[in-house]
C-alpha cells in the first residue's frame, strides 16, 4: 500500500482543475513513475493526489493543417516514439524519449510528467528546448502558452500556478520545418539509467547544403535546468558547413554551460564530454540534413 | 481520514472481474492479494526490476508503480493467463525451460510478459530490438543470454508457423 492520504480521479481537464482548486494541498499524479517512487521512498508520504492519468483527451500526437504539432501531455514515451508524425517531422524526439528508463517505464512515463517535474536530466526536455517547444497550461484563469525555456524556473520548479496543469506541448511549423536533429545521452548503462549529460542539436541547412542557416543546441544536466547554448548557436548561424565550424561551435558551448560536480560525474568531465557531444551531435545533424563535412 | 475505496471493473486473464479497491493499493497488491496471481512478484517495488511486469491493453507495465484504481476498464494479462485449458505451458514458457533461461525463477514471469509483448507483434525483430525490448528486467542468475535465445527461438518458430499456414 502506498502512503496516500486521499486520491481524487479526474476524467477531464476541467474536473482536474476543479479538484485541484478544492484540494489545494493535492499534488498531480500523471503516470506516477516519479511520484509513486517518491511516495515509496517516503519523500511525499501522506500526500493527497489528483490523478489525471484517466484523461484520455490529453493523449496523442496530432498535426494541424498549418503544421502545428501538438503532443498531449499524457502521451507516453513509447507512443511518442511510435507516432508517424514524430517519426516524419521530429524523429530526434522519438529517439530521445526511447532512451528514458526501460520499456515498461516508457509505456507509463508521460512527456508532461517528464517536463513538469522540472528535472534537468529529463531526456525529453533538452530536445523540446532545442526545438523551441511551447508549453500549454490550463488553469482556473484559462489557457497560457509559454516557451519551454520560460517554463523552467529552477531545479525541480516549473511555472505551474495553483490548480494549473500542463495539457500539451506544441511545436510550431517554423520550429521544425527543414530541421534535422540528433540527441546524445551519456550514461553509464544503456537502459534504466539517468543521463550524466544529454545533448540535443538540430540544424537547417541552405538549399545547396553548404551553409548552416540555423543551429540549435540544448543540454540536460549542464545546469540546474535544461538549457540552450546561445553562444554556440550564434557562432554557427550563417557559417559554412565545415569541420572548422563544427569545432568552433562545440568549443563555444563552454561559454554557456555550467555543470556541477556530482557523484554521477565531475564538472570538468561534463564540460569535456559536453564539447565532444556538441561536436558529434552537430556533425550527425548535418549529415541527416544532407550536408557533408570536409575532411 | 477514513479509508477510501473504489469499485474497479476489469478483465483479468480473460475473466471479467469486479472488485472494491483500496485507493492506496498498487496493481501488484490487487493482483496478488485479491486475485492470488502470485506470478506477479514484489521485487524492487519502484519500477526498476520488472518482476511485477504485466500486460495491460497490450502493453507492458510494472504493476508496482501502477495504481490499482487505474485498472478500471482495462484488460490485464499475467503469466497465469498463458497456460492452456489443462494447465499446459505456452510455447514461450517451454522455450524458457528448453534454453535454461530460468534459474531461481523470480524474474521469469515478468520477463516472459515482456517476451509476450514482442511475440504479439507478429513480426521479426532484430537482435538489437529484442535486447532493447527485454531491457526492463533485472536477472541475477542467467546472464540474460539464455533468455534472449528463448525469446528469439519462440519468435522465429511462431513466424515460421504463420508462414506455413
Amino acid at each position: 500500500m502506498y502512503d496516500i492520504k486521499a486520491l481524487y480521479e479526474a476524467a477531464s481537464v476541467e474536473e482536474a482543475i476543479a479538484l485541484l482548486q478544492a484540494h489545494p494541498q493535492a499534488q498531480i499524479i500523471a503516470g506516477g513513475s516519479d511520484v509513486l517512487v517518491q511516495i515509496r521512498e517516503g519523500r511525499r508520504a501522506g500526500v493527497e493526489l489528483v490523478s489525471i492519468y484517466g484523461i484520455d483527451a490529453m493523449r496523442g500526437v496530432t498535426c494541424d493543417d498549418d503544421g502545428t504539432i501538438r503532443i498531449g501531455s499524457l502521451t507516453s514515451f513509447s507512443h511518442i516514439a511510435g507516432s508517424p508524425i514524430i517519426r516524419e517531422k521530429i524523429a530526434v524526439l522519438g529517439e530521445a524519449v526511447s532512451l528514458v528508463g526501460g520499456p515498461q517505464i516508457r509505456n507509463i512515463g508521460t512527456i508532461g510528467g517528464n517536463t513538469c517535474n522540472g528535472v534537468t536530466s529529463a531526456d525529453s526536455a533538452s530536445t523540446l528546448m532545442a526545438w523551441d517547444a511551447i508549453v500549454e497550461l490550463k488553469g482556473p484563469e484559462g489557457v497560457r502558452r509559454l516557451p519551454i525555456q520560460d517554463f523552467y524556473i529552477k531545479a525541480g520548479v516549473v511555472d505551474l500556478r495553483p490548480a494549473e496543469l500542463q495539457t500539451a506541448i506544441i511545436i510550431p511549423r517554423q520550429a521544425w520545418e527543414g530541421y534535422h536533429g540528433h540527441y546524445i545521452k551519456y550514461a553509464m548503462r544503456e537502459a534504466m539509467d539517468i543521463a550524466n549529460l544529454g545533448c540535443s542539436v538540430n540544424v537547417r541547412l541552405s538549399g545547396d547544403k553548404r551553409v548552416i542557416e540555423d543551429a540549435r543546441i540544448a543540454y540536460g544536466v549542464a545546469g540546474p535546468v535544461p538549457m540552450r547554448a546561445p553562444s554556440a548557436e550564434a557562432l554557427a548561424k550563417g557559417r559554412p558547413v565545415s569541420a572548422a565550424t563544427v569545432k568552433a561551435f562545440a568549443k563555444a558551448v563552454l561559454d554557456d554551460i555550467h555543470p556541477r560536480d556530482s557523484w554521477r560525474g565531475s564538472k570538468v568531465f561534463r564540460e569535456h564530454i559536453g564539447v565532444e557531444m556538441a561536436k558529434r551531435a552537430l556533425a550527425k545533424s548535418i549529415e541527416l540534413a544532407g550536408g557533408a563535412l570536409d575532411g | 481520514m477514513a479509508k477510501q475505496y473504489k469499485l474497479v471493473r476489469c478483465t483479468v486473464n480473460g475473466k471479467a472481474r469486479e472488485v472494491m479497491v483500496d485507493v492506496r493499493a498498487s496493481l501488484t497488491d490487487l493482483l496478488r492479494n485479491d486475485f492470488r496471481l502470485t506470478s506477479v512478484k514484489k521485487g524492487c517495488e519502484v519500477g526498476e526490476c520488472g518482476a511485477c511486469n504485466v500486460i495491460i491493453d497490450g502493453e507492458c507495465f510494472n504493476s508496482c508503480i501502477y495504481l490499482a484504481v487505474w485498472a478500471d476498464g482495462k484488460d490485464i494479462l499475467t503469466l497465469e493467463g498463458l497456460e492452456g485449458p489443462n494447465g499446459e505451458l505456452s510455447d514461450i514458457q517451454q522455450a524458457f525451460i528448453d534454453e535454461a533461461a530460468v534459474q531461481c525463477g523470480f524474474c521469469t514471469p515478468g520477463v516472459i510478459m515482456s517476451a509476450m509483448e514482442i511475440l504479439n507483434e507478429g513480426r521479426e525483430l532484430s537482435d538489437e530490438e529484442i535486447r532493447i525490448r527485454m531491457s526492463g528486467h533485472l536477472c541475477r542468475c542467467t546472464g540474460y543470454e539464455n533468455i534472449f535465445r528463448a525469446v528469439k527461438k519462440t519468435m522465429m518458430k511462431r513466424l515460421e508457423a504463420k508462414k506455413g499456414q
